[in-house]
């Protein structure tokens, strides 16, 4: 655990290095911000909570996490820097970890800094402040969900711009995945795909957390679904390392 | 005295192209193993399956008596390894860069503090410590890349060609650096610098097409031609197996 903090620090301080968190974070922000005020109608709804601010959150998450999981490994394999990292006496395992935790903490402190959203709402007057803490858990999972796809992704490609769009693509699919618009179009020609499309879809799961509730199901499932990818992500590290 | 480096039947085939054709040597401590052979003969595979970066397609390498795939991690304390091309992050500062590896070697604290600095004495890259990495000369770059394999004072150094890209009184630095570690040390370097393997290598090696063509002390290799110069007998070993 020791190795892959030491990654993930120094993968942390690289976002800085270069303007990459600056942008993230303020097109992050921004988006939220117009998404919640204009197209969520945060103030015409008369209500004190963030319902609108969570109902866009997956879906910036989506555009944007791709953006910081895309250079994790495609970097890596094109400046020749992989060559270094696991030439050092660290497991591929505490690498793939690092990188994960990395961009997560990224991620987390992006969500923190929606903090402004937080004290309008209890300002303007009493939202369930447990159903807030609640949904940013959920947007935290599901940043999670959406960084070790991603990272998996970049894993097996040395172009960023195909890293990108991949994820964006994959991200979007699991989201989108228990939407009936997909089930119904799976149901008719085979109903067992529609039932598996809803298993594995992020989005009903989140919506519940949004709305205040926590399952050990679902938090079953996050965890199964980022464990899974940074597994697979570790395989694919482990047969393309040196193309 | 057992050799520090160990390489038995090692091959690397990729589809249908053999890298790297059953070789076999070690390396003791107290030796400075010069690697000769045109460009594409299989030195930088055979390089990265001693380092872990290349999984061997059969065959077993060792060093300091841990095998390099099945103990990973162990072998790589022991070794330090330069990469072709030194890879290093262009971000980061070479005291940072520098700080991160020896971190993950398990250093900490003042004695990380002395490591690093020691490493950047040695390199002689004192005046550029706190520069990122990517506003530096190509021989800082490699001088980078060499200060990390140093830092660990590892018994076992594999140089991919150290002196690449640096003017002729670096080069001088960096093999009177050599000199000064070979008697503690097992070292291998590979070259294109015939010049190199006399000022050096107390062994060389040659291979062309994957194969182990000459394995000899420098002056015995040079014997190996009419007019004792090893430019004649690079060309004749490789270009006879080429024909």
């Amino acid at each position: 655990m020791r190795s892959a903090l030491i990654v993930a620090r120094r993968e942390f301080a690289s976002y800085f290095a270069t303007p990459v968190a600056v942008v993230f974070i303020v097109i992050f922000l921004a988006l939220q911000g117009a998404l919640t005020f204009n197209l969520g109608n945060f103030f015409d709804r008369n209500q004190a909570d963030l319902a609108p601010f969570f109902n866009f959150l997956p879906w910036v998450l989506l555009l944007l996490v791709p953006a910081l999981t895309m250079r994790l490994w495609a970097e890596e394999r094109r400046q020749g820097t992989i060559e270094l990292l696991l030439t050092l006496p660290i497991t591929q395992w505490q690498a793939v970890l690092g990188k994960l935790l990395a961009a997560w903490a990224f991620c987390a402190l992006a969500l923190l800094l929606t903090f402004p959203f937080v004290i309008t709402v209890n300002y303007l007057g009493h939202p369930d402040n447990a159903v807030i803490a609640c949904g940013y858990l959920g947007g935290l999972l599901v940043a999670g969900c959406f960084l070790s796809l991603g990272a998996a992704i970049s894993a097996s490609t040395k172009n960023q711009v195909i890293a990108f769009v991949l994820a964006v693509a994959a991200c979007f699919l699991v989201t989108v995945a228990s939407t009936p618009l997909v089930t119904d179009f799976l149901a008719r020609s085979t109903p067992l795909l529609a039932t598996i499309a809803r298993r594995v879809a992020i989005a009903e799961r989140y919506q519940a957390m949004t709305r205040g509730v926590i399952g050990a199901r679902d938090l079953i499932y996050f965890a199964s679904f980022i464990f899974f990818f940074a597994f697979v992500n570790t395989v694919v590290v482990d047969h393309r390392r040196a193309d | 005295m057992s050799a520090l480096i160990e390489i038995l039947g090692l091959s690397k085939r990729f589809g249908r192209f053999t890298a790297v054709d059953n070789i076999s040597f070690n390396v003791a401590r107290g030796e400075v193993l010069g690697f000769l052979g045109p460009n594409g003969a299989g030195k930088s595979t055979t390089m990265r399956m001693l380092a872990g970066f290349v999984t061997p397609t059969s065959g077993r390498a060792k060093i300091c008596g841990h095998d390099v795939t099945t103990d990973g991690v162990r072998a790589r304390r022991r070794l330090g390894y330069l990469p072709e091309g030194a890879p290093t992050y262009p971000d980061m500062t070479v005291r940072d860069f520098l700080t991160f590896t020896g971190r993950i070697r398990g250093y900490s604290g003042g004695e990380l503090t002395d490591r690093v600095a020691h490493a950047i004495r040695l390199t002689t890259l004192q005046g550029v410590r706190l520069q990122p990495i990517e506003t530096l000369s190509k021989g800082f770059k490699r001088r980078v890349g060499l200060a990390q394999a140093l830092l660990h004072d590892p018994d076992v150094l594999v140089l991919d060609e150290p002196t690449d890209g640096l003017d002729p009184n670096q080069k001088h630095e960096v093999r009177t650096l050599i000199n000064q570690m070979a008697q503690h040390k097992a070292i291998i370097i590979s070259t294109h610098i015939l010049e190199e393997v006399d000022a050096v290598c107390t062994r060389a090696i040659v291979i062309t097409g994957g194969r182990l063509v000459a394995d000899a002390t420098p002056a015995a290799l040079a014997e190996m031609h009419p007019s004792h110069r090893l430019d004649d007998v690079f060309r004749k070993l490789t270009q006879k197996q080429a024909a």
